[in-house]
């Protein structure tokens, strides 16, 4: 299998089959709570991509060359948190600067990815063993992170397009909004795990 | 003894290191964050935290946007008018004029009038018993409400319960009662009465219609509860000197910015559908003939035409046609009229 065979892969794997949201059950408080407009949602995910992949470059290199290289492992968490913590706030005040168009369409998101779990545990996952023993490289790290963003947003996005649908719809009282979101959020689920079956 | 150092010293570089590690982590990432915050600081306008701090924090959303920061964002980068914050009022709008460097404008402050006479225990005219949710919105979605008239109160007090600053009360005959000096002019009873009957009119304005109703006038005055209904006859509209009030859809409604306080309209409303809060308590105006100096002005501005005189000879005012509104008083410029009983 070459590079590109190996990254197809991935993306079926990270947007399908082992999507953050809907397999993994990270995240899901953006994607109950941001789903309620398309363009909010495309906000938030372009913002959790950026992020993810981010903080995968970053988390990978600071759990190699400082946790394992002292046996630190069980400071992953602390650690990432920290590091994720301070990268966002960091690029919030670059993108400020330098960018203000952008700030101004991710600005609101920024903050609020992090301390989203989703992102917490693309590291987390990234540096944990994969069944067959081994481990991701600096490379597949960054993409693994970059795919899981865009599983995320496209989930994200998905969800958001039927909200704006069944807000047309005309539901019992008691049923609008949060309870038909987290009632669609279980089927979305419950379809995705079809993807289980995918032999790749 | 060795065994306690060597327990002293494994236990020390456990600890040690990972406390030493997490610390400088953590530091590097402060130091870092904090140069990036002198070094990619971004000049946010300080009008916009002034303002912010000068208004009342109250988020009504009553200027119509999202809170008082948006509301402060807005004056200073989008040129929003600075007087649009309603529970603050003129005084908060010239501070903000202040920090902006305008003028306030004029704000009078407004408050919350009902249109309608009916609504209380005694005074509404009931189609049919309604047993429902006690909210005047799910009432006026069946059957057109309980209360008789379309266009009338129902009185189940959605305005009293959407008002946030208690300025809203009842009665002994549960009638609302509206506290000018408690209202803000938010305008969120005006967005939750179903039936539109609350404007928000100027504070300083005391002549008010008190029906709503579109019903032809014997329709009116078969369904209200009051007997008090606008049943559209438009004499208001004729005797009212400066032509503030209009009749549509038989029903009249006074302009408030032309309007001045005369009356000549609730004492000719035959069915007393019109409320003036200044009845009886109208003072009429007179001139000073030692001061006045014949100019006319106030002849000019007079709407019921109740001052003559020649020119440039001390004016007199026709007691019986003042109406006490006051216009020639501010306009001249000798300051000779008073008002007198």
């Amino acid at each position: 299998m070459g590079f590109f065979g190996q990254l197809f892969v991935m993306a079926v794997s990270a947007i399908f089959i082992h999507n953050f949201v809907l397999s993994q059950f990270l995240g899901l408080c953006p994607y109950l709570g941001v789903s309620k407009k398309l363009d909010s949602a495309f906000g938030m995910g372009m913002a959790v991509i950026f992020v993810m992949t981010l903080a995968s470059a970053f988390t990978f290199l600071i759990d190699k060359y400082l946790l394992v290289a002292n046996g630190l492992e069980y400071l992953r968490t602390l650690a990432f948190i920290l590091t994720i913590a301070a990268l966002v706030q960091f690029v919030e005040m670059v993108i400020q600067k330098n960018a203000p168009a952008l700030y101004k369409s991710l600005g609101v998101y920024l903050p609020l990815i992090t301390t989203n779990c989703a992102v917490l545990g693309v590291a987390i996952l990234n540096v944990t063993p994969l069944p067959d023993g081994s481990t991701y490289n600096f490379l597949w790290a960054t993409l693994n992170g970059f795919l899981s963003g865009v599983g995320f947003t496209f989930v994200l996005l998905a969800m958001a397009g039927i909200r704006e649908r069944l807000e047309l719809v005309d539901m019992p009282k008691s049923m609008r909004g949060f309870a038909s979101g987290l009632i669609l959020a279980g089927t979305m689920a419950l379809a995705f795990y079809g993807f289980m079956g995918l032999k790749i | 003894m060795i065994v306690t150092t060597i327990l002293a010293a494994s236990i020390g570089s456990q600890i040690l290191i990972p406390v030493i590690i997490l610390g400088v982590m953590g530091l590097a990432f402060g130091i870092i964050l904090a140069v990036a915050a002198k070094f990619f600081h971004v000049q946010i306008d300080p009008r916009v935290e002034e303002i912010t701090a000068i208004l009342p924090g109250a988020n009504c959303g009553g200027c119509g946007k999202a809170g008082c920061s948006g509301y402060a964002d807005a004056v200073v980068h989008d040129g929003a008018p600075v007087n649009l914050c309603a529970p603050g009022g003129a005084e908060v709008a010239a501070h903000i004029a202040r920090i902006m460097g305008t003028e306030a404008g004029s704000m009078q402050k407004k408050a919350a009038v009902f249109h309608c006479s009916s609504g209380g225990y005694k005074n509404t005219n009931w189609k049919y018993s309604y047993t429902g949710i006690e909210s005047c919105k799910s009432a006026a979605s069946i059957a057109g409400g309980p209360n008789a008239c379309f266009w009338g109160c129902i009185g189940y007090n959605d305005c009293l319960k959407a008002c946030m600053f208690g300025a809203i009360s009842l009665d002994e005959n549960g009638m609302r009662v509206v506290d000018w000096n408690k209202c803000t002019a938010c305008g969120a009873c005006v967005k939750a009465c179903p039936r539109k009957l609350i404007e928000l009119v100027p504070q300083n304005r005391a002549v008010h219609i008190k029906c709503s109703s579109l019903a032809k006038g014997p329709d009116a005055k078969a369904v209200c509860g009051t007997g008090n209904p606008c049943i559209g006859c438009g004499i208001c509209a004729r005797k009212c000197p400066v032509q503030a009030i209009t009749v549509n859809n038989n029903l009249a409604r006074i302009d408030y910015d032309k309007c001045i306080n005369c009356g000549l309209c609730a004492t000719a409303c035959p069915t007393k559908a019109i409320l003036d809060l200044l009845a009886g308590s109208r003072k009429k105006a007179e001139i000073d003939p030692e001061t006045c100096i014949g100019c006319a002005i106030c002849a000019k501005a007079c709407p019921v035409e109740a001052i003559s005189g020649e020119l440039k000879q001390a004016h007199s005012i026709d007691k019986e046609k003042c109406v006490g509104c006051g216009i020639c008083i501010e306009k001249c410029p000798k300051k000779a009229i008073r008002m007198q009983d």
